[in-house]
């Protein structure tokens, strides 16, 4: 059979390399490259937000063209960049990490990876469609295409859902093959109790995806249905509930944050254990504390919609449980110190940001305990608190951590070492621009600003300068990272050793940098 | 040279593949059409005629390219079991799919309709903004603005119908055995039974549409019900669908000598579907048409 012969070390030569890939490396560098491609999108849109909220009155944008922004935006930094790039770094390293030659499913994972600029396109079509007078634009109801907003919606929604459709199908066949390689593909010896902090994180990650995705995907079904076929599932008048919209949706979406953070919180260890050169501390802690964000995550939803109207005694459940949550998380924070703890530390780029991630992320966590409190949360939930606690939970936790993973594989994917001196510009440049822009917005939504808003009051004037700006140095400090990325990709700067960090253990910094294009060919035996 | 568990001593990577790419650009265009349908632009039927059509052919090459590494002997003991889980793993997800949809059921029967009608409580604070002050909580219901309609008794068609479903478990399983016991003849007659039974299923549940829409007032658009009842049956009806199409791509395969006693994965991925598909009848009878 050609197909077994085909695991000779030479990748195929040609663009067929990528688009018929099946090999888990590339399809790892693709996912990565169109996840930062599609970071690079969304934060362009979040600088049109800013540029917008510059200045009080409507300058930049009309107000339907800012909602449409701050929607794409939205979907586009969720689906279209993280959710691709810990997928990518999924795909590049589990199979490594557990010693499989490829993927189990190595079509399949190429079908999944392809779905996704088809769904990208269909979400910015609408753009395109209106400038031939087709329509009014992308969808504008907010990331969370609440009922009946969406309903309402012009002819971009329906590209949306259907966008989430594809997506939906993509996420469920890379979480299928991820399981199945997990459960099926380790080396010999390699037991589930001795695979790396970071294959456990991506296997609950992939059950959640699997436990929630098909319930937001019966969703935008339905939510068509109301449109075009006279459905009423969210429609009081047929004796349907706009609620109902938002309890399936949160249904998926409060794992969603978790399916964005678990990848990232499994990489911390690897990274904070290198730069302290420690061995990683509370192994089997974070692997139950993982299982437990995991089941928690599916019970605690309905804390996004103490404002919507529901029962007294659902509220103090979505409460208490909300709370709940915070114990796993914080023995991931307990076991983060424990590495550091008395470490022989030293700050490389991939150290400062996940040293930032802890910080950053520990802010998010912290006035995410503020908002679980029903109470307190009817004060804050419509303002800008409300946003500066979600860019703190998740460009703060996920974006920093995917940083920080990019940074620290940079050198055994591509072989070469990327500048150090940039990449520490790079990290004070965005953790500094971070806490300028978003901090203020704190103080915005205490006192009563309005988020989704285009236009706000004078007296928010100020804070909304300094978190515009801030946002500027912000959004152009990524740069400094894509300049990074192609330098090494270029084969520029000097050549990385086999372990790349003194301090690094496991599989994958036993090979040499980059690996060889089939890892192993034969299994190797861990002890 | 240590051997992989399961005798290989190589693992199976495929081949670059064109297939991936192409079923992604085919979705593609299904979605692309069916957003311009919608929308009443009727040029989406280009789009989505040709994205079906190249779903197919997709399909049938992908699985055929499978089939003949089947028969290559390409694959191992690894190779198997990484099939049965990703099968097992994307029926989970297909549970979750329905188990949402009997969770909107439940949740506009026993929440949405009483708080709705919990406003026409004269006794109740909120009574002054009851929109619609007459209304009573009651199941089934198609709402306040609903226009009234009957419906299906689920001791017709329904009660024959999870007859026939129950009786095809039974066939499949004997066509099962009878390819254990490396009786082909019994593996032919027992899925193609299966199939006729899935096919009278489909023609029922077919007529049983048509009464609803035509005798009966019950529509898409008739409230609640009307939405939960025919989102539920359809996507079910689909799901049979689908699975009838599988047990004929194994009855194909069957006749041209496929599989064998030990080694048969693909009918018993299609056989676990068809069970799935069964259980999910079951449910459907009794929350949908019977209680």
């Amino acid at each position: 059979m050609s197909a077994t012969e085909h695991t000779a070390d030479s990748p195929p030569r040609g663009i067929t390399r990528w688009l018929y890939a099946t090999n888990h490396k590339d399809i790892g560098k693709m996912y990565l490259l169109f996840g930062i491609a599609m970071f690079l999108v969304g934060g362009l849109l979040a600088e049109l937000i800013r540029a917008e909220l510059l200045t009080p009155t409507m300058r930049v944008l009309s107000p339907e063209a800012y909602d449409q922004v701050i929607t794409v935006h939205g979907l586009v930094m969720v689906f279209g960049a993280l959710m691709p790039i810990t997928a990518g770094l999924a795909n590049y390293l589990i199979p490594i990490m557990v010693g499989a030659p490829d993927m189990a499913l190595p079509r399949l994972n190429n079908w999944g990876f392809w779905l996704l600029p088809p769904a990208a396109i269909l979400l910015v079509m609408p753009w395109g469609l209106k400038l031939i007078g087709i329509g009014s634009g992308t969808i504008d109801a907010g990331w969370t295409m609440y009922a009946p907003l969406s309903i309402q919606s012009g002819p971009g929604a329906d590209f949306a859902f259907i966008a989430v459709l594809l997506l939906g199908l993509s996420s469920t066949m890379a979480s299928i093959n991820i399981i199945v390689t997990i459960i099926n593909q380790r080396a010999p010896g390699m037991t589930m109790m001795k695979v790396p902090v970071f294959v456990w994180s991506w296997l609950i990650t992939a059950l959640l995806l699997i436990a929630v995705f098909p319930a937001l995907m019966a969703g935008v079904i339905m939510l068509v249905g109301d449109r075009h076929f006279g459905t009423h599932f969210f429609s009081a008048a047929g004796g349907g509930d706009p609620v109902l919209w938002e309890h399936i949706f949160w249904f998926f979406g409060h794992p969603e944050v978790y399916i964005l953070l678990l990848p990232t919180a499994g990489i911390m260890p690897h990274i904070l254990a290198t730069f302290a050169r420690k061995p990683i501390y509370g192994y089997k802690a974070q692997v139950y504390s993982f299982c437990l964000i995991g089941v928690l995550s599916v019970v605690v939803w309905a804390h996004h919609m103490f404002t919507s109207g529901m029962p007294t005694a659902a509220n103090i459940y979505f409460m208490l449980s909300t709370m709940a949550i915070s114990v796993p998380v914080a023995v991931l924070f307990f076991c983060w110190f424990g590495t550091l703890w008395r470490g022989a530390m030293s700050f490389e780029t991939p150290m400062l940001f996940a040293l930032g991630y802890i910080v950053l992320f520990g802010i998010g966590g912290l006035t995410g305990l503020v908002l679980s409190d029903a109470a307190a949360d009817q004060q804050y939930h419509n303002t800008y608190f409300l946003v500066a606690h979600f860019h703190y939970a998740l460009f703060g936790g996920p974006i920093m951590g995917v940083i920080a993973g990019i940074y620290y594989y940079l050198p055994k994917v591509t072989g070469r070492m990327y500048s150090e001196t940039i990449g520490r510009w790079h990290f004070w440049l965005c953790f500094i621009g971070f806490n300028v822009t978003f901090m203020p917005q704190f103080l915005l939504g205490v006192a009563g600003m309005p988020r989704r808003i285009p236009d706000y009051a004078l007296q928010f004037s100020h804070l909304n300068m300094i978190s515009s700006i801030s946002a500027f140095v912000l959004g152009a400090s990524q740069l400094l990272m894509v300049y990074n990325i192609v330098r090494c990709i270029r084969g520029e700067g000097e050549r990385a050793s086999d372990q790349v960090w003194t301090g690094a253990r496991g599989l994958e910094f036993t090979l040499p940098s980059p690996p060889p294009f089939h890892t192993f060919q034969t299994p190797p035996v861990v002890n | 040279m240590s051997a992989v568990p399961g005798g290989h001593d190589h693992y199976f990577v495929p081949e670059p593949s064109p297939y991936p790419i192409l079923l992604a650009g085919a979705i593609f265009l299904l979605g692309l059409g069916a957003a311009f349908l919608v929308n009443s632009i009727t040029l989406g039927w280009a789009p989505l005629a040709g994205g079906g059509g190249l779903v197919a052919y997709v399909l049938y090459r992908w699985f055929g390219r499978v089939i003949g590494e089947t028969r290559a002997g390409a694959y191992g003991l690894q190779e198997d079991r990484a099939f049965r889980w990703g099968m097992m793993w994307f029926i989970t997800s297909e549970v979750v799919f329905f188990a949402s949809l009997f969770g909107v059921l439940f949740y506009e029967r026993n929440i949405a309709i009483p708080w709705l009608a919990s406003f026409s409580d004269a006794h109740s604070p909120l009574s002054t903004y009851a929109p619609w002050p007459t209304f009573h909580a009651a199941w089934p219901s198609g709402g306040p603005a609903g226009k009234p309609f009957a419906t299906v008794s689920p001791w017709g068609i329904p009660a024959l119908n999870t007859l026939i479903l129950l009786s095809s478990g039974v066939t499949i399983t004997w066509a099962h055995a009878g390819l254990r016991a490396g009786n082909r003849g019994r593996l032919g007659w027992g899925l193609a039974l299966t199939i006729l039974l899935g096919a009278t299923f489909l023609v029922l549940q077919a007529r049983e549409f048509a009464h609803a829409y035509g005798e009966l007032g019950l529509t898409l658009s008739s409230g609640v019900y009307g939405a939960t009842f025919f989102i539920l049956t359809g996507f079910h009806g689909l799901h049979v669908t689908v699975g009838a199409i599988m047990l004929s791509a194994v009855l194909a395969r069957a006749i041209k000598g496929d599989f064998t006693p030990q080694d048969h994965f693909g009918f018993e991925a299609a056989s676990w579907y068809w069970h799935f598909v069964d259980v999910v009848w079951l449910m459907l009878f009794v929350f949908v048409y019977w209680l």
